[in-house]
């Protein structure tokens, strides 16, 4: 057993044709069951051995991109539950692009926000109040509401005004450090739903409490983008430009610099570090993700109301950085996806598969104890364990270390180093180890 | 201007009654931030405990005859020490088990933990209540019912009895903190931990002991909401331990007497804006938006007087 598993491990092959094998045994049983979570969350699985393979990288995309794009959609078109899982899986990529935006703000720049779903709601809300007739109430121009083609205007509109927001809250928020941060990052998104639960008067801008209904569904060449299967791809384009731009980000010189005041403001400032510059940036791009996501999730939802931002929610997306591993892109991809599968399915088909044995009579569980209603329960539990015992998550974040041979083999390198520093070698050698 | 001077004896009654509320919630936050520099963000939670709490030991002493036979005042005092004992060890347990493992690390990764602890206790609560009688909205029936009326002035009798007894424990964690052996070591602590560990004061007793005084008062707090605002559920906490931490952010954290004296003033100028927010800006603001108001001040002082306004301002050391 142990000889095979080295071999495995050993071996880049082996690995592909048991990936393939895979991924073709779950998509298979998932168009052969009818209704089957058990198999769709199986084939969501093969994107972390996907992860784990020992291929190269170009090709880990490729697979990972026909599983996205063609396998998976495909799969599960064949059952009568093909609406749902679409939706679990657009809810898996809304999140996930919100954990990578909240991943900058407190895994890479290392400011605590607790009221990161107020980006969120202010995206929904921007794409929201022009897709239906609210904005006739205010706007002294143009007829409302705008039709659905505007929406692609609108994703990039969300992500400005969101981006905006984060500068906002950033700037008065330079001064606090630490836990106050969080406070004040508290105080901001409860600031943000209260306003806009209350924002019906004296002129009705966001419709109170009732919220936006009948939000105009995204149009493209005359089509209109109803269903989530249709939804899915618009999501997952931009979860992939997000993870392409947090991936270039992450050891550009800008993410280097968040990663430096994140483990000690004065030495990172000491080092020339523009401080202020660093966290409104950090604050700016990490609203901006969440701030199109909110788009994407106003025109998939098509009604909004103050309660879909709660705290919880801000919760929600920070369990899913932790759970992942503050600063690492791919354990807050699995973070993000764990979470959101745990809320919106396996609570779901747990909270049934008890019920049906309480009607079966095997045994009896209280109302109070379906595990629908705990979500607060596990949530909290998992921050508190995973706080505890593994507070670097699922898949730490791994630092880029430089080899020094390799670094000082490249031609032009070395010449400069030679004719700069020849004593100082080391230093240049190991940077950002 | 005519509506703010007639709802003003009313505004300052209720103000004063949240204000005392907050001010002894804002104790617990301050204490425990004053020794570890952390936000127990649990001690929301532990107040909405004691309500709860409280409520269950009353019911049940109701269910005995006792509240019947014997007075208010002594049914009181014995529901706010059992309750107290009991959040008490609640709140020692939660250092225990929750932070004292992570004092090392990285306070981002404790400030976390405290949260999980309280969406824990929330829901902990909701479902032991749910399960008792399917819905997670308890009344707590009323110990002191009736009113005193004064021209037109409607003072309930549990306002009284808030007021004082919040009075009362203020003045007993004066006592306990500036005159007793604890006290001193507790502040002891707090200036320097090292230090104090080498004069011999054991550092981790003193550390639970803060936990449980503060917890004990958080827990007796809530037994004074319930009987007074008579409606509890498990949500009460979150919101109203933000606002007790304003409370004691604006008295300078870490400060006690600037916790009380914050508390006190964030409750009246919370019912001010509550009364007459609407009013004063002409129907543009609704009362709805007094929690902005709160939070607005929190935002505000943190910016402008991070000490507040009675602390000092700390120097940063490298």
């Amino acid at each position: 057993m142990k000889k095979i598993l080295e071999q495995i491990r050993g071996n880049k092959w082996l690995q592909l044709g048991l990936l393939v094998g895979y991924i073709a045994l779950t998509s298979l049983s998932l168009i052969l069951a009818q209704r089957s979570v058990a198999a769709f969350l199986l084939l969501l699985l093969s994107f972390l051995l996907l992860y784990y393979t020992k291929l190269p990288n170009w090709s880990k995309w490729a697979i990972g991109l026909a599983i996205m794009f063609f396998i998976l959609p495909f799969s599960a078109m064949q059952g009568p539950a093909y609406q749902e899982y679409m939706d679990v899986a657009t809810l898996v990529g809304i999140y996930v692009s919100m954990a990578l935006g909240l991943n900058i703000v407190v895994g890479m720049a290392g400011l605590l926000d607790l009221g990161f779903v107020a980006f969120f709601a202010v995206g929904a809300y921007t794409y929201g109040i022009f897709a239906t007739a609210q904005a006739s109430n205010f706007m002294p121009f143009g007829t409302y509401p705008l039709s659905g083609n505007s929406f692609w205007i609108f994703i990039i509109l969300g992500c400005f005004v969101a981006a905006l927001f984060g500068v906002l809250l950033g700037i008065p928020v330079l001064r606090v450090k630490g836990d106050y941060l969080a406070i004040v990052t508290l105080g901001f998104g409860e600031i943000i739903r209260i306003v806009f639960n209350n924002m019906d008067q004296p002129v009705n801008i966001t419709n109170g409490a009732l919220g936006l209904s009948s939000i105009a569904p995204p149009k493209i060449f005359g089509i209109e983008l109803l269903y989530s299967n249709q939804i899915y791809f618009v999501v997952l384009f931009i979860l992939l430009f997000i993870i392409f731009a947090v991936r270039s980000l992450e050891h550009s010189k800008l993410g280097r610099s968040w990663k430096a005041v994140r483990e000690n403001e004065i030495a990172a400032q000491a080092m020339g570090i523009p401080l202020v510059k660093t966290k409104l940036m950090a604050f700016a791009i990490g609203a901006s993700f969440s701030g199109m996501m909110g788009v994407v999730f106003a025109a998939k939802q098509a009604f909004i109301d103050p309660t879909s931002f709660t705290l919880l929610q801000s919760i929600n997306i920070l369990v899913m950085v932790l759970l992942g591993g503050m600063g690492s892109v791919p354990g807050v991809i699995l973070g993000a996806a764990v979470v959101t599968i745990l809320n919106a399915q396996v609570l779901n088909e747990l909270t049934m598969w008890f019920n049906s044995l309480s009607t079966a009579g095997i045994i009896t569980l209280p109302d109070a104890m379906s595990p629908v209603k705990m979500q607060r329960f596990f949530f909290g539990a998992l921050l508190i364990l995973f706080a505890l015992y593994r507070s670097k998550g699922l898949i730490p974040a791994k630092n880029v270390v430089y080899d020094k041979r390799k670094f000082l083999s490249e031609k032009g390198t070395k010449k400069r180093l030679q004719s700069v520093a020849a004593p100082k070698e080391d230093e240049h050698g190991n940077t950002g180890s | 201007m005519t509506q703010v001077w007639d709802t003003l004896p009313q505004v300052l009654i209720d103000g004063l009654t949240l204000g005392a509320i907050y001010a002894i919630i804002a104790l617990g936050y301050t204490m425990v931030y004053g020794i570890l520099e952390l936000i127990n963000f649990a001690h929301g939670e532990i107040f909405m405990a004691g309500a709860f709490i409280g409520t269950a030991v009353l019911i049940g002493l109701t269910g005995l005859g006792w509240v019947a036979v014997m007075p208010a005042i002594f049914i009181l005092l014995l529901v706010l020490v059992i309750t107290g004992g009991l959040t008490g060890m609640l709140g020692m347990g939660i250092e225990r088990l929750a932070y004292r493992p992570l004092r090392k690390a990285s306070k981002l990764i404790t400030l976390i933990t405290a949260i999980g602890v309280s969406f824990l206790l929330q829901d902990i609560v909701r479902f032991i209540t749910e399960t008792q009688q399917n819905n997670y909205i308890v009344n707590t029936p009323s110990l002191f019912p009736g009113s005193l009326s004064i021209s037109g002035l409607n003072i309930r009798y549990s306002f009284l009895v808030v007021i004082i007894v919040a009075i009362l424990m203020m003045i007993a964690l004066e006592f306990f903190v500036n005159r007793t052996k604890w006290g001193l070591a507790m502040r002891a602590v707090a200036q320097d931990q090292d230090t104090a560990s080498l004069m011999s004061v054991n550092v981790n007793k003193v550390i639970s002991v803060t936990f449980f005084v503060g917890s004990a008062l958080g827990g007796a707090t809530g037994v004074l909401f319930a009987i007074h605002y008579g409606t509890i559920d498990p949500y009460i906490g979150f919101i109203l331990g933000l606002k007790a931490f304003t409370a004691a952010v604006l008295g300078g954290i870490g400060n006690i007497r600037g916790a009380m004296a914050g508390g006190m003033l964030l409750g009246l100028l919370e019912m001010f804006a509550a009364a007459n927010l609407s009013a004063i800006t002409a129907g543009l603001l609704s009362s709805e938006y007094k929690d902005v108001f709160a939070f607005a001040i929190l935002i505000l002082v943190l910016i402008f007087r991070p000490e507040g306004l009675f602390g000092r301002a700390a120097i940063e050391k490298v």
